[in-house]
């Protein structure tokens, strides 16, 4: 009743659900009004078609007995905003506004025509020498909570991945952050959703959710193999 | 009566001079020559636009096929096929018809005027007009191709020619843009002056038709809006053209102040189309079901509030594009506080069918039909406005669906329903009923199976201007891509429909039956003079006064369903 | 070429209608003006170094300008009142006073622009020189064309023709003043 993308796209973020609410209380809601007004309208041209011998009436509509049907129907409108309105301000407030404490944090670089990813790696911090980066492929670890810095490099461009409701453009010149945290494994398209070119549709990229000990063995196939030396050369440079 | 020559302020007022074939038809300055060189013109665009709609619609349902009558549609040709659809839909199209079309044909004609205050700017409105045009199709046949960077034309992309790929192409775009504005504005002058001071004697402002007042507050909405991108244009193009870095990150500027200046123009520009097309709805359900429209002022104010509330609420185009999230809040209130006097202006017009007389003529169903579809675009806008919803439906199809939800009601439906219902009077010839009544049954029903499932592409994540779903694996799935196949099949059937629709036009122009002064037995103004009217609209000495409002239709008093504003007392 | 139409002769509202008409005029000038304007401000505020740019405009030839500028309105409201008397003759020798104004504005703008071109800041220099050079240039272009307009309005006027045009092309052209007024401050001053 309350999520219903989830019939075509999977819900695989915590804020999936959040969203899909808003989503599906505006369907109910405006669905209601839809119906309302269409049966409305409908059944007025079947109950006023033209006869023989039957005149129109004279309705200036400036009555307050006429008015009252406008009156009352559009209040009642304002009313089911107001709902929406806080509906959607409090999910817009957890999603966009909100930055909860994170785990980890990745970066995504949008760019003429491909995405690049740098993981954090095993120690768990970004911009350090075990960090792993990928082309077209996020991995990302379930119960995990994520920042992420966006950018681009070059034209707007925009991260979208539509099984976590997620959507945030990429500004050249700057750096976006934000947060998720994936609930359920699978394999999701990473869309760019702000047109950037010729090679706009050239650029999907596949969003890899997986279990911790799954993300693990990732890792691990990844990276190098690290020496003793390298754990203790000195971090790069944030 | 005719004079060779003219001398500087001599002629009488409403003094006629023998014209030339070319002077008659292209160089006019007669207000219905001038409409109809902007409806042709429209038309001629709209068929343009629409084709490319079927080359772009067929690309996504058989991917890398050869279309038939166009060829291989490439990324980059996809890219400028959807940029110049949209543009030209509404710059080219929309505005044309909608508001020069019908606003220079019946703003006189309503009021009981010869012509617009100022023939020649009209004149020179129209051929800045064309050059406008002139400038867009140039721009398909320059090296690098046409501007493919979609109609919003955001930079970083449409600034630089090494993002886009179309240097000259990107600048020949925008200065179209930037000429049809001017010429707007230039056509805007005529509209607000006729209507406040060429009225008949008597009609104040409240016995002013609907059409003529949306027409009116449509161009001050326009106006007051369009300035800021005039500016953003005129930067956007010195960026391109001349080393500038107004939108350029790298050397200090800011891609998203052209978002501003974009949507600012953007938001209110939906409602200076859609004006008109209330307006003309409200025309002909008041003559088709002889009823008097419903709370008339009440219509007026909200149409007020309206176009005071659309300058609000532009940055609901820009929820996820990087602005302050904080900002996104208040948009979200006044988004959804704009559809509150919306759905009143709808509400008011279903009233005005109670007590009436309905019969369903072709102009009729169209105007029916957008209020029934409209309301389907009214009530989705709902899922765009509020943040939280956009966050996922942002730059889906679930926002084509939308829009062209409003924009199809308005564009086209508006458009045939004043197109049917002015026919008589614009060619002195009565189109054909069955023709024009299978012409909307068809196109109804096509447009309703082109874009009702597109809601449930864009729920199921479907992104906005991708010209081939196969290379995203969760979208590249049957049971969304039969709906891609079948809204692709309803669009061209859509088309063919046209036909129909041309057949009929031009047929009936040229030997349709002859029509009579007032054939729907109306009260407006231009009902009283011949169809087509003359040069000069009436007489000189015989300009119509007026004696009531325009919707006395059922008047308890009167034997006939209807009192013109014209006749005595 | 047509008749002057009825409708241009009725005045249903009670303003003649050529005054509707340039006030519609300004009104959609002032749009565009105040989207370039606020566009500049909005980037003035976020960028500190725009300050230091602005150092490099002349204050002093912009306060002439201005001056020459304000000075020429005021002819132009004289030649308003000589119209109102019906004297066209000495209506038209102020709108002469008033485009020599203009012109003399554009010419000193020349002057300004070539030494600062010279010294190199050109429009592309950086995003302030690219406000400088487009919001003056947009602003000189219509004080160009208002002084060709109210050259045709003073020709006429010399003859006693069409009087009423003294007062329309004068709200033009305080319009192009009042524009010069916010230029100012924001070009020359705020430094």
């Amino acid at each position: 009743m309350f999520n219903l993308p989830e019939i075509w796209v999977p819900a695989a973020s915590t804020s999936a659900s959040d969203i899909d609410f808003v989503y599906s209380l505006i369907f109910w809601i405006v669905g209601f009004w839809l119906l309302l007004s269409e049966a409305v309208f409908f059944w007025l041209i079947f109950r006023f078609r033209r006869r023989d011998g039957v005149r129109t009436q004279y309705i200036t509509g400036e009555l307050k007995s006429e008015k009252k049907w406008i009156t009352y129907p559009h209040l009642l409108v304002l009313v089911c905003d107001v709902f929406i309105v806080v509906a959607a301000v409090r999910v817009w407030y957890d999603v966009k506004q909100a930055l909860p404490p994170a785990e980890q944090t990745v970066r995504l670089v949008a760019q003429q025509w491909a995405w690049s990813f740098v993981h954090p790696g095993p120690d768990a911090e970004l911009d350090t020498a075990d960090d792993i980066k990928t082309v077209d492929e996020l991995h990302l670890r379930t119960g995990t909570r994520y920042h992420f810095k966006l950018e681009a490099r070059d034209v707007l461009h925009s991260f979208s991945v539509p099984a976590f409701r997620l959507k945030q453009d990429a500004i050249p010149g700057r750096v976006i952050t934000g947060w998720f945290e994936p609930t359920k494994p699978g394999t999701y398209d990473i869309q760019c959703a702000e047109i950037c070119g010729i090679g706009h549709a050239l650029m999907p990229a596949r969003l890899v959710v997986e279990t911790p000990e799954q993300h693990a063995a990732w890792m691990a196939s990844q990276a190098p193999p690290v020496s003793l030396a390298a754990h203790a050369a000195p971090r790069a440079q944030e | 009566m005719a004079t060779a020559t003219e001398v500087h302020g001599a002629h009488a007022p409403g003094h006629h001079v023998e014209e030339s074939w070319v002077r008659h038809y292209l160089f006019s300055t007669d207000h219905k020559i001038i409409a109809m060189q902007y409806m042709f013109s429209g038309i001629f665009m709209a068929v343009i636009a629409g084709f490319f709609a079927y080359a772009f619609r067929m690309q996504i349902a058989f991917p890398n096929a050869d279309v038939p009558f166009f060829g291989l549609v490439s990324p980059g040709v996809y890219n400028a096929l959807i940029t110049n659809h949209g543009a030209i839909m509404i710059f080219w199209f929309a505005m044309p018809v909608l508001l020069a079309a019908f606003g220079n044909y019946l703003i006189p004609l309503m009021l009981g005027a010869d012509d617009m205050v100022f023939p020649r700017l009209n004149r020179l409105s129209y051929q800045v007009f064309f050059v406008s045009i002139v400038v867009l199709l140039a721009s398909f046949f320059v090296p690098g191709g046409a501007f493919g960077g979609a109609w919003t034309m955001y930079p970083p992309l449409s600034a630089k020619g090494a993002y886009s790929l179309t240097p000259l192409g990107s600048t020949l775009f925008v200065s179209a843009v930037g000429l049809e504005f001017v010429a707007f504005l230039m056509g805007g002058i005529n509209f607000i002056t006729t209507a406040m001071n060429s009225r008949a004697p008597g009609m104040k402002l409240y016995d002013v038709p609907l059409v003529i007042w949306m027409i009116v507050i449509a161009s001050v909405l326009f106006m007051a809006s369009v300035g800021p991108l005039i500016a953003g244009a005129v930067m956007l193009v010195f960026d391109q053209q001349v080393g500038t870095a107004f939108f350029d990150p790298d050397r200090g500027g800011d891609p998203i102040l052209w978002q501003h200046l974009f949507w600012f123009f953007g938001h209110p520009e939906v409602y200076v189309v859609l004006l008109p097309t209330l307006g003309i709805v409200a025309e002909v359900i008041t003559t088709f079901a002889r009823k008097k429209m419903f709370a008339y002022r009440t219509v007026l104010y909200t149409v007020f509030g309206t176009g005071v509330l659309s300058f609000t609420v532009w940055a609901h185009h820009q929820f996820v594009a990087g602005i302050d999230p904080r900002m996104a809040n208040i948009f979200t209130i006044t988004t959804l506080l704009i559809s509150v006097p919306i759905a009143e202006m709808l509400f008011v017009y279903i009233a005005t069918l109670y007590g009436g007389s309905i019969t369903l003529s072709v102009p009729m169903l169209w105007a029916l039909s957008f209020i029934g579809t409209f309301l389907v675009g009214g009530v989705t806008g709902i899922f765009l406005g509020a943040s939280g919803s956009d966050i996922y439906l942002h730059d889906t199809y679930f926002v084509l669906a939308h829009f062209h939800y409003t924009f199809f009601p308005i564009a086209i439906i508006g458009g045939f329903a004043g197109i049917t219902y002015w026919f008589p009077k614009m060619f002195g010839r009565m189109m054909n009923e069955t023709l024009g009544k299978v012409h909307f049954w068809i196109s109804i029903v096509a447009l309703n199976c082109i874009w009702m499932p597109l809601f449930v592409l864009g729920t199921a994540g479907d992104h906005r201007r991708i010209y081939n779903y196969s290379h995203f694996p969760d979208l590249w799935r049957p049971e969304l891509h039969n709906i891609r196949v079948f809204a692709t099949v309803a669009t061209v059937v859509f088309f063919l429909a046209q036909i129909l629709f041309f057949y009929n036009f031009f047929r009936s122009m040229f030997r349709g039956p002859h029509a009579e002064k007032n054939p729907w037995r109306a009260n407006t103004l231009e009902w009283t003079t011949e169809s087509p009217p003359p040069h000069g609209n009436w007489p000189p000495d015989a300009m119509p006064s007026v004696y009531r409002g325009p919707y006395e239709y059922g008047h308890p008093d009167r034997k006939d369903d209807f009192w013109p504003q014209n006749v005595p007392a | 070429m047509s008749a002057r139409p009825i409708a241009t002769t009725r005045s249903a509202a009670g303003m003649p209608t050529g005054r509707l008409a340039v006030w519609w005029l300004v009104a959609s000038e002032v749009v565009i003006f105040g989207g370039l304007l606020a566009s500049y401000i909005m980037f003035r505020l976020a960028h500190d170094a725009f300050g230091e740019q602005a150092a490099h405009t002349n204050t002093w030839i912009g306060a002439f300008n201005t001056l020459v500028l304000l000075t020429s309105s005021l002819s132009a409201v004289l030649a308003h009142q000589a119209a109102e008397r019906g004297d066209g003759p000495k209506a038209a020798r102020l709108l002469w006073v008033t485009i020599l104004g203009g012109a003399t504005f554009l010419v000193v703008k020349a002057f300004e622009w070539t030494s600062e071109i010279q010294h190199g800041f050109t429009i592309s220099s950086n995003t302030f020189w690219s406000f400088y050079y487009t919001a003056a240039g947009l602003h000189a272009s219509h004080v160009l064309a208002g002084a060709i307009a109210m050259a045709f309005v003073a020709k006429d006027a010399a003859m006693n023709r069409d009087l009423h045009r003294v007062e329309l092309v004068g709200i033009y052209w305080h319009f192009v003043d009042v524009v010069w007024i916010f230029l100012f401050p924001l070009l020359y001053i705020a430094k």
